[in-house]
Order: structure tokens, then C-alpha cells, then sequence
């Protein structure tokens, strides 16, 4: 039975979140602030097979996440209101609720086989030059994107609102909370099963010798296939979710910028620990969340002991400042990230009987 | 039937000719040595054999199935393993996984099974552990299994790396310097070490050494090349005593 603690406790903490929510004890931002945080968990442990597991510096995850952010949304949008662009609901919006599921999975499809953009021409290039290529990749993405006028073009796409009050009308309780749980606890899931069996740890063999895994029988190519479509297929989750929170997308959501949040969490994590991706994607939201009150304090502080000139004011900008500046710190001081490559269950060998994911 | 029939192996690099001509069989069960002075091509030929490259011309057949251009993983799932030169571990993970990993030709499940573990999954990788244990037991490894590589001394990782080889159960074992950085008491294990092999596992073995004490007692035919053409072979007496040998080692003025 003790073997079930840890999940035992983790469904409490979701169904108390959940329940809290609905009885509005908690307020919508801190919702949204939870919600964000599995958002990034799916991020930071998807990115972590290639990044971590594979060994291989991508740095342009967001793409992936955009992928899925619109295939999700346009299909939900298309099936499920009435809009604009793609006129009256095929489907009755009540069912926006069951098939939810559905358009996330099959937004995640779409993500994956984008993945293979990044994927075949890993098979022959890497280091430095796959870097570029997944640059590349987030690039031609985001322009895709932003030169789609059907679905907004830069001015983004609106109407995933519709969708959450479409499951709201059925039952009103806190569906994307619940959605978020799900898919998080999932994506963890599924990558601890992947990277704990013979087959997955195939990628951890191309990581440390591609030559030795490649003449020990490991079809490298099949495999570096298979991380990148797994990793790109979460992402296209991760963006899924976090259209239906906001409510509202644009292509500039998912740029370089969001990708060099991604890379941040996995290196602060450290590169190869899932529970590292998971406790630095906590720490990241909550960190860059902070910087909200953080930063206008600060200046207040600097306006009221008169250090700058009026017209000077500090402006959330400054996160594009403190991000980076982690990562260069992070590099220089603790390199290998706050777990290394090892697990929680490697520094408390005790927490093994409390859980058993098999 | 012969296991392994090479047939006027060539490979250029650019104006280069690594190996020229090359022909060899094996008809199974033999213990060849390939030797020869620095840089006469003899890891070439291995590096095509197990499908790093593709020959420039020539022939290989495998159980008289034709491997030219297949690609490393596929060669050695029909039964060729190979050790390196310099040792090629996974030196960041425990020797186990070293060993179950290299299952992989033969994982017998699929993603699917994977993330549902279904019994198919947990039957296989079952299967696959016991393989493993029973060859680390075979071969006195059991009590480094949790170890990783890069922590273990030299002689050990050469033998794991030759374990390692094992576990995709070949029919042909390429082993290439075996003895290479080895001190003299390791050597005289891993002649033993080799011999055992040979005899336990009934398999051919293929070896490139420089350490002529190694190749004369455990090769019952030894073939030497330079600047990749073949210029003697024979039983390590012949050998021993061939004055183009001689000649090739210690060069034209030692004579
Ligand atoms: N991939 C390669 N590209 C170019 N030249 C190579 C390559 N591999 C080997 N060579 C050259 O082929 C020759 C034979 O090398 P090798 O087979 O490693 O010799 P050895 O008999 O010492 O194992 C050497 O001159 C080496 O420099
Ligand atoms: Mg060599």
C-alpha cells in the first residue's frame, strides 16, 4: 500500500486544487499561475529527451508548441463556435467537452509529424549544425503562422474562450484546470515509461556513443525519429493547453524567445533528470511570475530613494534581461543544473517505497 | 555453406587506397588473426565488414547473403558484433543496461507496448534481463553489474566491451586490438579469456593484434597486409618465418 503514497498524494493535491478552484477559494490568477506551471512541466520534460536524454542542443521547442497551439484551437474553433473565419459550429458546442481530448490529441499528431522537420535531417547533422537547423525550424513556424490570414496572420487567433465556456455550460467546474492536471501528470507519465525501458534508454546509448549504439544493434536513425516526434508531440500538447488558458494566441507567443524559456528549464533542471524538469518548470513559473510585483517594486525603490530621472521606469521588459542572465549564471556556477542527470529517488533513496510507476 | 566470403575488397578515400583486393572466408568455428604494421588498413576492413562504409568495390557475403551497404545496426543483428580499437562503452550508465541495451535488435516489443506495459512488454524485458545475467554470470561479471564502465579498471572494460559484443549472440566476432593497453597479466587473461570464448560459444573469431603473442597462440591462420594488399598468410609458423612479414615490420635494412 505505501507504494502508492506519492500518487496517492499527488491526486489530492490535483483534486484539492480543483475542488478550491470551484468553490472559488483560490482566485483566477493563481489558477492561471497553476496551470502554467504544467504547461512548462510538459515543456521542460519534453524538451529534456532531446535536450537531456539525447544530447543533442535543439533550441527551438516552441515551434512545436505553436504547431499544436493551432491545429487544437482551429479544429475546436471550427467544430465547436461560431465564428468569423470559419463560420457556424459543425458540431453542437456541448460536445466541445468530450472531444476536447480529441482536438488536443490530434493537435499533439500534428506537432509530431512537424517534429520531422528537426528529425531527418538529425540523422546526418548534429551539434552546432542541428542547432541551426532547429532554429531554422522555430523560424519558418512562426512565419508560417504569421502569414496564415486564416488564422489571424500576426494579429493572432481569438475564440478558445468560447470553448472553455462551451465545457463551463455543460458542467460549470474548472475544466482546464482539470485538462491541465491530466495532460501533466500524463506527458510525465509517459516520458518516465519511455526513458526507464530498454527501448527508450536507446536515446541515452546515442547520447554517450552513437557509434557503439549504432553497431550494438540500436537503430539510431528509428530512434533519434522517435525522441524527436515523442518531444515535438508534447510540445504541440503544452501549446494546446496554453491556447485554451489564455484564450488567445499569436504567433509571437511561440518565438525564440519562448524556446530560450524551454532551454532554461532544462538546463536549470538538469539535462537527463525528469524530476528536474519538473521541480525547475515549478521554480521557473514561479520565478518569472514574481518578477510581475518584483519588477514595479523595484521601481518604486529606485523612484523613491530619487536614484533615475522620473521618465526612467523599469518595465517588464526587464525579464528579458533576468531570463538569459539565469542561464549565463546558471552555466557558469552549476553547470550540470539543479539534479544533474539524476532523479529525486537517487538523493532520497527512501521515496522508491512510497511509489512505484511501473 | 562458408559464414563469412569477402571477395576483392577495395575502399579509397579521396586518392587514398586503405585496402586493395582484399579476400578472406570463414567457414565457421576458425580463430584468424588479420595483422600488420600501423595504418595498413586492417580496422578499415572491419569498418566495412560491420557497414560503417561502403567499399569502394568488393564483395561481402554473410551466411551467403549479400551485406555490402547495409547499415552497422542491421549487420550485426544478423550476427557480426565487433569490439574497438579504443574502448567504445556507454561509460555513464551501469554495465547491465551496457549489456541490456544491445538487446535492442531484438526487443520483441513496440512503442505501444512501451507506454501500456502490457504483458508483451514486461515478458521481453524480462527475457532480455535474463540474457543479460546469464552472460555477466558466464563471464564473472555479475559483481560490477550496477557499476558504470568508467569507474572499473582497463582490463575490466575491455572484457565488458567483449560481453558486451556477446550478448547480441554473432556467429562472427570481430575483435579488433584486443590486448591493446593491456599490462602483462591481463594479456595472458585475455588469451585465456579468448580462448574460452571460442570453444564456450563455438563462434568465429576475427582478430586484428599487434601483441604477436596473443596472435601466434590462439590463431590457428593469420593474414597480414600492408598498405592494404595482402602480402602473406598462413599458420603463425609460416607466418613467423615469411620474409615479406619480416620484411614489413622491421623494414628493408634490418634484413
Ligand atoms: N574515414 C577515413 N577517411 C580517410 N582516411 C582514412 C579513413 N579511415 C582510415 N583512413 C586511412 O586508411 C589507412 C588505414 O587505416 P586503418 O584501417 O585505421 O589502419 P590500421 O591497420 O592501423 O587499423 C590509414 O592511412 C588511415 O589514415
Ligand atoms: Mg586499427
Amino acid at each position: 500500500m505505501k507504494k502508492f503514497s506519492v500518487p496517492a498524494l499527488l491526486a489530492i493535491i490535483a483534486a484539492g486544487t480543483v475542488i478550491a478552484a470551484h468553490f472559488e477559494l483560490i482566485d483566477l490568477y493563481v489558477q492561471t499561475v497553476i496551470m502554467f506551471i504544467g504547461v512548462n512541466i510538459i515543456l521542460s520534460s519534453s524538451f529534456n529527451i532531446i535536450n537531456g536524454y539525447m544530447g543533442e542542443f535543439a533550441c527551438g521547442h516552441a515551434g512545436f508548441m505553436a504547431v499544436g497551439a493551432y491545429v487544437t484551437s482551429v479544429l475546436n474553433i471550427m467544430f465547436f463556435t461560431s465564428s468569423k473565419s470559419f463560420g457556424d459550429p459543425i458540431l453542437s458546442p456541448e460536445l466541445a467537452l468530450w472531444f476536447f481530448p480529441v482536438t488536443m490529441i490530434l493537435g499533439g499528431i500534428a506537432a509530431a509529424f512537424t517534429g520531422l522537420l528537426v528529425a531527418i535531417p538529425s540523422f546526418k547533422t548534429r551539434d552546432d549544425y542541428l542547432a541551426i537547423i532547429t532554429l531554422a525550424a522555430n523560424f519558418i513556424l512562426v512565419s508560417l503562422f504569421i502569414n496564415m490570414d486564416s488564422v489571424g496572420g500576426s494579429r493572432g487567433l481569438m475564440g478558445m474562450k468560447q470553448i472553455v465556456f462551451a465545457m463551463e455550460d455543460v458542467a460549470f467546474i474548472p475544466w482546464m484546470l482539470i485538462w491541465t492536471f491530466l495532460f501533466t501528470f500524463s506527458t510525465v507519465f509517459i516520458i518516465r515509461r519511455f526513458v526507464s525501458s530498454t527501448y527508450g534508454k536507446g536515446i541515452i546509448a546515442i547520447h554517450q556513443d552513437e557509434i557503439a549504439a549504432e553497431i550494438m544493434s540500436v537503430n539510431t536513425n528509428k530512434m533519434k525519429l522517435v525522441a524527436f516526434m515523442l518531444s515535438s508531440g508534447l510540445a504541440g500538447i503544452a501549446g494546446g493547453l496554453f491556447a485554451h488558458i489564455l484564450g488567445y494566441i499569436n504567433p509571437n507567443s511561440f518565438n525564440i524567445l519562448k524556446s530560450t524559456e524551454c532551454l532554461v528549464m532544462v538546463y536549470l533542471g538538469g539535462m537527463g533528470s525528469l524530476s528536474g524538469s519538473v521541480i525547475a518548470a515549478i521554480i521557473f513559473t514561479l520565478l518569472i511570475e514574481g518578477l510581475r510585483f518584483i519588477i514595479p517594486a523595484m521601481d518604486t525603490l529606485i523612484h523613491f530613494i530619487p536614484l533615475v530621472p522620473d521618465t526612467f521606469h523599469l518595465s517588464q521588459v526587464l525579464k528579458w534581461v533576468i531570463i538569459p542572465l539565469i542561464l549565463v549564471i546558471l552555466m557558469q556556477f552549476r553547470p550540470e543544473g539543479i539534479m544533474g542527470n539524476r532523479e529525486l529517488s537517487d538523493f532520497f533513496p527512501k521515496l522508491k517505497r512510497y511509489y512505484e510507476f511501473k | 555453406m562458408s559464414l563469412l566470403k569477402i571477395n576483392g575488397l577495395t575502399q579509397q578515400f579521396g586518392g587514398l587506397t586503405a585496402v586493395s583486393d582484399f579476400s578472406t572466408e570463414f567457414q565457421g568455428n576458425e580463430l584468424m588473426g588479420l595483422i600488420g604494421p600501423n595504418g595498413a588498413g586492417k580496422t578499415t576492413v572491419f569498418n566495412i565488414v560491420s557497414g560503417f562504409y561502403k567499399p569502394t568495390q568488393g564483395k561481402i557475403l554473410f551466411e551467403e547473403k549479400p551485406i555490402n551497404g547495409l547499415k552497422p545496426h542491421r549487420v550485426t543483428a544478423m550476427g557480426i558484433a565487433r569490439t574497438f580499437q579504443n574502448i567504445r562503452l556507454w561509460h555513464d550508465m551501469s554495465l547491465l543496461d551496457n549489456i541490456l541495451i544491445s538487446q535492442h535488435y531484438n526487443l520483441g516489443y513496440n512503442l505501444f507496448d512501451l507506454f501500456v506495459r502490457n504483458r508483451r512488454y514486461i515478458e521481453n524485458e524480462k527475457r532480455m534481463r535474463n540474457i543479460a545475467m546469464q552472460l555477466l554470470e558466464q563471464l564473472d561479471l555479475v559483481q560490477f553489474m550496477d557499476e558504470k564502465p568508467k569507474n572499473l579498471p582497463y582490463g575490466i572494460q575491455r572484457k565488458i566491451e567483449i560481453a558486451r559484443a556477446l550478448s547480441v549472440k554473432p556467429s562472427l566476432l570481430l575483435l579488433d586490438e584486443p590486448a591493446a593497453g593491456l599490462n602483462s597479466s591481463d594479456v595472458q587473461e585475455l588469451i585465456k579469456l579468448i580462448g574460452w570464448i571460442h570453444k564456450e560459444f563455438k563462434i568465429s573469431i576475427w582478430m586484428i593484434e599487434h601483441q604477436m603473442a596473443v596472435v601466434m597462440s590462439l590463431c590457428s591462420w593469420i593474414q597480414v597486409i600492408d598498405f592494404g594488399k595482402t602480402i602473406a598468410q598462413g599458420t603463425p609458423e609460416q607466418i613467423q618465418n615469411n620474409p615479406a612479414v619480416i620484411k614489413a615490420y622491421l623494414g628493408d635494412d634490418q634484413i
